[in-house]
């Protein structure tokens, strides 16, 4: 009997008791269903906060230096924020020493960021995140502006009272007017915007487009941080290794004007994207260790299904078999046509598991901000194992089957 | 008990005798079945059941035997072997020149496969299976493609007249039709010989005399026919009658001299019943 005949032989059987036939997968199906759903969410929340999230707040090829790390998504002990306190502040006067020891295509930038009281003639005024910073900024940044323009270099070096505000600024302050020209007031200092932010967009729900920024020297620095103090330089390299160049330059600049010494861990931080990403990738573990546990769960009460109920069908068609064995049907031949209905049925259940996964997948990434990207290697896996699940199930039943005395067999009452 | 040969069929006693003592010879390829000193016992719970005693039996080719006896007699065992569905304890059996009594399980399948075609008293046709299906099973086993099974199928329900209802699950046909269909699966393959067991215990008397006749046909076109059956009349169908009690042979004999011993009439198929199913 040839392995097609077998196969459309398990397609007729399965056709004939649907319900029978459905409640025999469930188990596979289901634990196709959660590693589809975890595969899919768990890849879509990874690339998410790479490309999105991570790389929205860090740009490619940067590192921050930083008194303490900004991006915090791990657990952080009292003992550590206390240290961080305790830590000097960066300060205006260490950018020149750590420029000085940068290779010469590497950009910098240095940034200091508080809360503030905005307010325009227009609205009511709100507490939103002020920033000043230095020229390259925006550059690093890959910032633009959808109206008006950035600050000049002329503006850096005066200080000049000007802003570059984000999209939501303009909608709230300047509602249905043109902002670029006009008057906004900052901890009751005004500044003329000049420009209005590209839209940035969102994370996770918060809205990256509600920020002011000013240049360095304008009167917003004494708002924003003590003179002399800034919160971060930002340094980028022109690709990875030049990046990693950069940050040993700085560490070793650091490390000298802080007089540390060689044993003394650093007392600043060097921020890159992959520290941000550190602790997603510890928690991306765990989501992978849930997503093979669920779904083996599930696969091996499939197959303890899976193999009950190819006894009982073993034992419901013994007249059957015996017939088909005065026949001539082998040993073999028997065993082939119980292993591959076994897994013809095991393959069906794992393919609607694995639609009923991309369906779940898909829902849960439109009601939530839950990203869901389905992975193709996914769904082969899934249909794999459900096979490979029903081959191992269907094992014993099957040799049981192959192994019936014809004589015997035939003496059953159907 | 000794063998009681009253008169030989088809006049070879002698050779017939001789060709069961050759132990370790390969008979001449005109005896389908040599069967020499078959033994066979059953261990049930301690006790050991002699279901077979030591049956010496050859039957040629063309030849249309009953083995007959009563329950217990050992016959359904005999079948079983001579059907390769088992093997003897102690003995050789040489069907078609092949020593069968000592092949592995895979061997014997495809034995029966090529060479016996069995129709069962209770017909045992795949239930959910088409007549056609039914009667293709046997082709399925032995490899051939799809299109040449179907076309040998019909053949042989032609051969049967049941071609009409070949798309007919078996609970669509009545009981002649079922043993109709059961015995075109037996000549799909073109089997050395008909192996029936009890054919027409489940038919009534008419239905019964019906496959009596496509018996009597098949074995007039040269088919091998072994019947096996615990009625003296279905037996005097067969040109052949071989007795067994208890384990062995008891005797073998013409249809003529086993009616004429017994004292029971004759059968006569009358070719003008024909019943139509």
């Amino acid at each position: 009997m040839s392995f097609f005949q077998a196969v459309r032989i398990a397609f007729e059987t399965i056709r004939v008791q649907k319900l029978k036939s459905f409640f025999s997968v469930i188990g596979v199906t289901i634990g196709v269903t959660f590693l589809i759903a975890v595969v899919s969410i768990v890849g879509g929340m990874g690339r998410y906060m790479k490309d999105d999230l991570i790389g929205k707040l860090i740009a490619v090829n940067a590192f921050n230096l930083r008194q303490r790390p900004d991006i915090n998504l791990g657990n952080v002990t009292q003992d550590e924020i206390r240290e961080w306190r305790r830590r000097p502040r960066i300060e205006a006067s260490d950018v020149p020493a750590v420029a000085a020891a940068l290779p010469h295509e590497v950009l910098w930038a240095t940034q200091s960021s508080g809360n503030l009281v905005v307010e325009s003639a227009y609205a009511s005024s709100r507490t939103m995140q002020a920033s000043t910073v230095s020229s390259d900024w925006f550059t690093i940044k890959k910032m633009g502006v959808s109206k008006g323009r950035l600050i000049a270099l002329q503006e850096y070096v005066l200080g000049s009272p000007v802003v570059v505000i984000g999209q939501d600024v303009a909608d709230h302050f300047f509602p249905g007017l043109e902002p670029v020209g006009r008057e906004l007031r900052i901890q009751d200092i005004p500044y003329t915007v000049i420009g209005v932010a590209e839209k940035q967009g969102s994370v996770f729900g918060i809205s990256l487009d509600k920020f002011v920024i000013a240049p360095e020297a304008s009167p917003l620095n004494r708002w924003v941080n003590p003179h002399g103090v800034i919160d971060e330089m930002i340094i980028q390299g022109p690709n990875e290794v030049g990046m990693r160049e950069a940050m040993e330059a700085t560490r070793s600049v650091m490390r000298g004007r802080h007089h540390l010494r060689p044993s003394q861990p650093d007392n600043f931080a060097l921020e890159t994207s992959d520290s941000a990403l550190e602790f997603w990738n510890k928690l991306q573990s765990y989501l992978v260790v849930a997503g093979i546990a669920l779904p083996t769960v599930g696969l091996v009460v499939g197959a303890i299904v899976i193999m009950n109920i190819m006894l009982v069908a073993v034992s419901e068609r013994t007249f059957e078999i015996g017939i088909r064995k005065s026949l001539g049907a082998r040993r073999k031949d028997i065993l082939n046509q119980f292993l591959i209905e076994s897994a013809t049925l095991a393959t069906l259940g794992a393919a609607l598991g694995v639609a009923l996964g991309i369906g779940f997948a898909k829902a849960l990434a439109a009601v939530s901000p839950l990203p869901a990207a389905v992975e193709v290697w996914s769904i082969f896996v899934g249909v794999g194992v459900g096979a490979g699940v029903g081959i191992i199930a269907g094992l014993y039943p099957a040799s049981r089957a192959a192994l019936l005395d014809p004589i015997a067999a035939m003496r059953q009452e159907t | 008990m000794t063998q009681q040969i009253l008169e030989a069929p088809l006049g070879l006693t002698a050779e017939r005798m001789a060709v069961t003592q050759k132990v370790g010879q390969a008979p001449d390829p005109k005896w389908v079945i040599v069967a020499r000193g078959i033994k066979r016992e059953y261990d049930m719970g301690g006790e050991i059941v002699r279901a077979l005693r030591g049956v010496d039996i050859a039957i040629g080719r063309n030849e249309y035997v009953a083995i007959m006896g009563p329950s217990g007699s050992g016959k359904s065992t005999l079948m079983n072997i001579l059907g390769c569905l088992d093997t003897p304890n102690a003995g050789e059996y040489w069907l078609n020149g092949q020593l069968v009594s000592k092949m592995s399980d895979d061997a014997l399948a495809r034995v029966r496969n090529k060479e016996i075609g069995f129709v069962f008293q209770t017909f045992n046709l795949l239930p959910r299976a088409t007549a056609l299906h039914n009667v293709e099973l046997p082709l399925v086993y032995a490899g051939l493609g799809s299109d040449e099974r179907k076309r040998k199928a019909k053949e042989a329900l032609e051969k049967v007249q049941l071609d009409h209802r070949m798309d007919h699950r078996p609970n669509e046909l009545s009981g002649g039709q079922r043993q109709r269909v059961a015995i075109a699966r037996a000549l799909v393959n073109d089997p050395s010989m008909l192996l029936a067991d009890e054919p027409t215990g489940n038919l009534d008397s008419q239905t019964s005399e019906e496959i009596m006749r496509v018996f009597q046909t098949l074995a007039d076109a040269g088919q091998t026919v072994v019947m096996v059956t615990h009625e003296p009349d279905i037996a005097a169908h067969a040109r052949r009658v071989v007795v067994l009690r208890d384990g062995l042979m008891s005797t073998d004999e013409t249809k003529e001299n086993f009616v004429a011993r017994l004292g029971i009439a004759a059968p006569n198929l009358d070719e003008s019943k024909v019943i139509e199913l």
